[in-house]
């Protein structure tokens, strides 16, 4: 609409259309952050509050629970974000092929995942990963592990099965974003590096990942603030501790269990919440930077 | 890529081959072969839990920590045992109409900010657009302790209110409307104004009725989301007879020795709805995840 300027009346529909939304906007998210802003400068327990000036951010680099989560949700993110993108990215290239069969089957079975609550997922991941359960007999089987693993009381395996847990879960969400992305890359780019000889793996590398390079960055930044909000699985496998010995605590879980749990220190749980807004942007900034400077040779 | 003319040559006969269904080379094969095996794998990774849920709905707890991987015969017993523990018409009832209500208010508003965004455009509103995306960015963990200071004060602690309110106008949607009302037709809103329709009748009846398959794609993300939602109803949902069938799953999970047949009947429960959509309206899933990132 390269338009003629709209007239007053106009104005106000513009202004009428969008109102409901501001307004519930503003009430539920623009108020509750400039005031979990505004408490992350308050100590006290409770509702009784006073001003506390950094007194919080000085409590969070002597607070070895919040350092733990602090770890732990970035390992989660670190490990985690890259495999997942790695393997959307796989099942993306390998189902664009239009010559493969089954591919309607494939594609749903991968996405079918995504349908399941975050809660019922992490039920049955629970009951397979009992100690004399499926996952362990599997392994067994097969010979992998000569003794069954104590998943979820050995802080590391409990890690691990976090990290398989929402792999599992985001993976195919992520494939289709990258499917359909793939759907608008000119298919003649692939034909002449064939016919020039360009091996697959170079075809991947220099013009899929090039080609998808938006839809990745907005796929890693999404993931990227899922991670670091992680909550519910971890919640639900360890029935709300973050066990064994908050090995699986993360940022979200303690902010939970500092106002919920514990006698509420609403400041500090603020300025927690905070550090995750402060990360998210950190991450998402170096994110752009990196997916800019590669598009420059 | 200078000295590969004559391996480029083969390539391309072997590319050839494999198009014109004659016997490609071994490597080729071994590739595709690959291919099949990895997405094989994959499909088999991403069903399995499925399959293991609803065999688990028919079998004893301890079998199914014991790994048993069959049916059972325990499915009456589970099914009494869940229907005796929970009040599950009520449970239902409350995530049906969180999800059905939620969902509702949802496509409205969001529907009418979007497309308020896109059909009259300010400079005042493009930057409060661009504020809204940047918004995006906030995690709801940073939301929920005012979220709940707010509901307390107001005394909705507890009420189907506080856990659709906060949902209602969601900037991801805003969103997605506004993107597919680009391509809605300005033709038909200039013929309906002609014809002295109001702008909002124009929006109510030319383009809800237009965008429908807009409107069926935002309502199975939207629905999913409200059905699945965990977090924000386990703070504001306190008493047994107002949590949802999301918050009940969870709760029998974290129990010290869950009962896992009942457990898993449940699940399959809690999941079975969302699976229906799915399955049903497959096609226009896919296409509203993939018109959301266009």
């Amino acid at each position: 609409m390269a338009q003629a300027r709209l007239d007053r009346r106009e104005q106000l529909t513009g202004w009428a259309f969008i109102a409901p939304a501001l307004i519930l906007l503003g009430l539920f998210m623009i108020y509750p952050i400039i005031w979990s802003l505004w408490m992350s400068f308050q100590v006290g327990k409770g509702m009784n509050l006073s001003f506390g000036g950094l007194a919080n951010i000085e409590r969070l680099t002597k607070d070895p629970v919040f350092l733990r989560a602090l770890g732990n949700t970035f390992t989660f993110f670190i490990i985690q974000v890259p495999i997942m993108i790695v393997l959307a990215l796989l099942f993306a290239v390998a189902l664009n092929d239009s010559t493969l069969r089954f591919r309607g089957l494939f594609r749903t079975a991968i996405f079918l995942p995504c349908v399941t609550s975050l809660i019922a997922y992490s039920t049955i991941f629970k009951s397979m990963f009992a100690t004399d359960g499926i996952i362990n007999q599997g392994l067994m089987a097969l010979h992998i592990i000569g003794s069954p693993i104590a998943w979820f009381s050995d802080p590391f395996w409990a890690k691990v099965v976090i990290i398989l847990a929402i792999t599992w879960r985001w993976t195919g969400y992520n494939m289709i974003f990258y499917l359909a992305a793939l759907q608008n890359v000119d298919r003649s780019i692939y034909e002449a590096a064939r016919i020039d000889g360009v091996p697959a793996w170079a075809r991947f590398t220099h013009i899929t990942i090039p080609m998808l390079k938006p839809v990745i960055l907005f796929t890693t930044v999404i993931s990227t603030i899922g991670t670091l909000q992680l909550f519910d699985e971890v919640y639900n496998f360890t029935a709300g501790t973050g066990g064994p010995s908050d090995s699986t605590l993360t940022l979200s879980l303690y902010i939970y269990n500092l106002t919920f749990k514990f006698m509420p220190s609403f400041g500090y749980s603020a300025t927690v919440s905070w550090v995750i807004v402060v990360l998210v942007g950190i991450l998402s900034f170096l994110q752009f930077l990196v997916a800019r400077d590669r598009r420059r040779p | 890529m200078t000295d590969t003319s004559l391996p480029a040559a083969a390539n391309a006969t072997s590319a050839a081959k494999i198009r014109s269904g004659a016997p490609a080379n071994p490597l080729a094969l071994i590739r595709r072969a690959l291919v099949y095996l990895l997405l094989s794998i994959a499909a088999f990774v991403s069903v399995f839990p499925f399959f293991w849920m609803i065999v688990g709905a028919t079998n004893k707890s301890a079998d199914i920590i014991r790994g048993k991987n069959g049916f059972g015969t325990e499915l009456f017993n589970n099914a009494a045992t869940f229907f005796t523990q929970v009040d599950a018409l009520r449970v239902f009832w409350n995530s049906a109409f969180i999800a059905v209500v939620g969902t509702a208010l949802t496509l409205v508003i969001s529907s009418l900010a979007g497309y308020g965004f896109e059909m009259f455009r300010s400079r005042v509103r493009e930057r409060l657009f661009a504020l809204l995306l940047l918004l995006l960015s906030i995690p709801f963990a940073a939301l929920m302790v005012p979220l709940f200071v707010m509901f307390s004060q107001a005394k909705l602690v507890n009420t189907y209110t506080a856990v659709i309110l906060p949902t209602v106008a969601s900037i991801f949607i805003i969103f997605y409307f506004r993107q597919a009302t680009k391509a809605f037709p300005s033709e038909l809103r200039d013929a309906a104004k002609i014809d002295g329709l109001k702008e909002w009748q124009i929006f109510f009846f030319v383009y809800m009725p237009v965008m429908r398959s807009t409107y069926a794609a935002a309502t199975i993300i939207i629905f999913m989301a409200n059905w699945n939602n965990y977090l924000w109803p386990l703070i504001v949902l306190q008493t047994a007879e107002n949590k949802t069938i999301t918050l009940i799953v969870s709760a029998l999970t974290s129990a010290y020795t869950p009962d896992y047949g009942m457990t898993l009947f449940a699940t399959v429960l809690a999941t079975l709805p969302t699976l229906i959509i799915f399955f049903l309206l497959q096609r226009r899933f896919v296409e509203g995840m993939l018109g959301a990132v266009k």
